[in-house]
């Protein structure tokens, strides 16, 4: 570890500048960068072009009536979803913890494969290959949803489920066992309730990208009181006028659901995790 | 029963896959006995505290703890245990419970006993390990210290007639383990029965009615706490006692 060169001294002859000054100006050179790059975008944008085709408030106007209805509508989607995902999810997390090494295989199975193949897929085949295969034709156009849209869902969500139980430490399960708590009853008390806590930043991801993939239900065909969000912007593009205006409305719409989204779960992170971990 | 031993432990055997880390081991704890077992690490005498409780199953021989043979797989192990207290290295206090909270939740939930009886009971061995007034903290508020000591008032609340006790001083802070000691030392004169696993030499030696040296996956000597610590008959007890007696001049 031996070198020729001294060590360096904090502030060296060449240069004049403590350390806080130093951090100073590094603080200043970022934010000169920040209203830089703002300020190039704001004068080579084309606001003409854009508060006709990108913004257009007149179309955004016409558009409104239409939102509130496809807002329900996605809300609804996703939420069917989601219970069957959750559902299914449970299940195949439980298979891929089983004792039984063909639940396990087959729980890996399903995963993988859900996991996979482009969700777009199992909705065309959920709306079309059941009823020529089985005969099944579900007539509820949610029901569809939620199954198409749930099957997938569930394979992200069976992985984040394990291994958010996998990740409470050995030692607590050890302990309630010692206690004479028996597994189901360690589960309950000890267990879930701390994997609660750390799979809610993956669900509330899985939640989002579900609401974001309930738009694939415009591939079933929908009447016109079954749209979602999706649908509307795509139509409000093919009108002709405003450009993209429907497609930046309908994308403001989704944050209204995911942001809210984000936040809640922010705050119940904090309330169930207060304390539980340094 | 009280003149029979409340643990018997029969040519019990233990193997981790192809490894073999208990070879045979005989053992009997009578009521009100404190055995400290010694010995290096990797010696297997982790493993055979936790197979006293069932946390590891056996592969062969058998445990008769308070009269059942705990091999046996028709035994209802979860009734067992709730007599058999264990007491953790890392303490294991459960992390979404307050301290009240883990003294009590196994009481109400597999004891069935009533809010206020579990309650009196965690708060009456909180105040025995000096912690009576933390019952709302939340364990990681705690010094390891404590945390340990909390986690004994819980074991001590299923009311046990054995504690077995796991290296619960290996994890803490030098300055934090004369406190753990204390109440382990209080716990003895009180004729609780125990099994300590421990590298505290001089708990052992003061405390301890037997001393147990394992090495290797087998006891190699046994006696008196003071005979097996102070004037060790065995090659290897010997070795190890300087070892861990004083380390400074051990590799001379």
């Amino acid at each position: 570890m031996s070198t020729t060169t001294p060590t360096t001294p904090r502030n060296p002859e060449g240069s004049r500048l403590t350390p806080k000054q130093k951090s100073r100006i590094s603080q200043g050179i970022q934010y000169a960068v920040l209203v830089v790059v703002v300020a190039a975008l704001a004068l080579t944008a084309n606001w003409d072009r854009i508060s006709k085709n990108l913004f257009n408030p007149s179309v955004a106007s016409d558009l409104l009536p239409m939102l509130p209805n496809a807002f329900v509508n996605t809300l609804k989607y996703t939420l069917a979803a989601f219970a069957l995902a959750l559902l299914l999810g449970i299940l195949l997390a439980l298979m891929r913890m089983s004792s039984v090494a063909l639940y396990r295989w087959l729980a890996t199975a399903y995963v993988e494969f859900f996991r996979g193949i482009p969700a777009m897929l199992v909705v065309f085949s959920v709306a079309y290959a059941l009823p020529i295969a089985f005969g099944i034709k579900i007539p509820s156009l949610t029901l569809k949803a939620a199954l198409a849209l749930g099957i997938v869902s569930s394979a992200y969500i069976a992985e984040v489920l394990r291994a958010g139980i996998q990740a409470v430490p050995r030692g607590q399960i050890e302990a309630a066992r010692s206690l004479g708590m028996s597994h189901t009853r360690t589960m309950i008390t000890v267990v879930l309730p701390q994997a609660f806590r750390i799979v809610l930043p993956p669900m509330t991801n899985e939640l989002i990208l579900l609401t974001k993939d309930s738009s694939l239900v415009f591939l079933i065909g929908v009447s016109a009181e079954q749209f979602e969000l999706t649908k509307v912007g795509r139509d409000a593009l093919n009108n002709g006028t405003g450009g993209l205006t429907g497609l930046f409305v309908v994308g403001f719409a989704y944050l209204c659901i995911t942001v809210p989204l984000g936040i809640l779960a922010r705050h119940l992170e904090r309330r169930f995790g207060e304390g539980s971990r340094k | 029963m009280s003149d029979q031993p409340v643990v018997i432990i029969d040519d019990l055997h233990k193997s981790f896959g192809e490894r073999e880390v208990l070879k045979g081991i005989n053992l009997k704890v009578n009521a009100g006995e404190v055995v400290c077992i010694i010995g290096p690490s990797g010696s297997g005498k982790s493993t055979l505290l936790r197979c006293v409780n069932q946390l590891e199953t056996t592969t062969s021989g058998t445990i008769t703890v308070l009269g059942q043979d705990i091999t046996d797989e028709n035994v209802d192990i979860d009734a067992l245990r709730t007599r058999v207290g264990m007491v953790f290295q890392q303490f294991n206090l459960f992390a979404n419970m307050n301290v009240l909270k883990n003294c009590t939740v196994a009481q109400r939930k597999v004891l069935g006993r009533s809010e206020a009886e579990a309650r009196e009971i965690a708060m009456k061995n909180l105040a025995h390990v000096g912690l009576e007034d933390r019952g709302d903290a939340r364990p990681s508020e705690l010094s390891g210290g404590q945390q340990q000591r909390v986690a004994i008032a819980r074991a001590l609340s299923m009311s046990p007639d054995i504690l077995l006790f796991d290296e619960p001083t290996s994890a803490l802070d030098p300055e934090l383990v004369g406190d753990v000691l204390k109440v382990m030392r209080e716990l003895a004169e009180e004729g609780m029965t125990m099994m300590v696993v421990t590298h505290e030499m001089a708990f052992a030696r003061d405390v301890a009615d037997r001393v147990i040296f394992m090495d290797d996956g087998v006891i190699v000597e046994e006696g008196p706490a003071a005979q097996v610590i102070n004037a060790p008959t065995q090659e290897r007890t010997q070795q190890f006692l300087r070892r861990v007696l004083d380390p400074t001049h051990s590799g001379e």
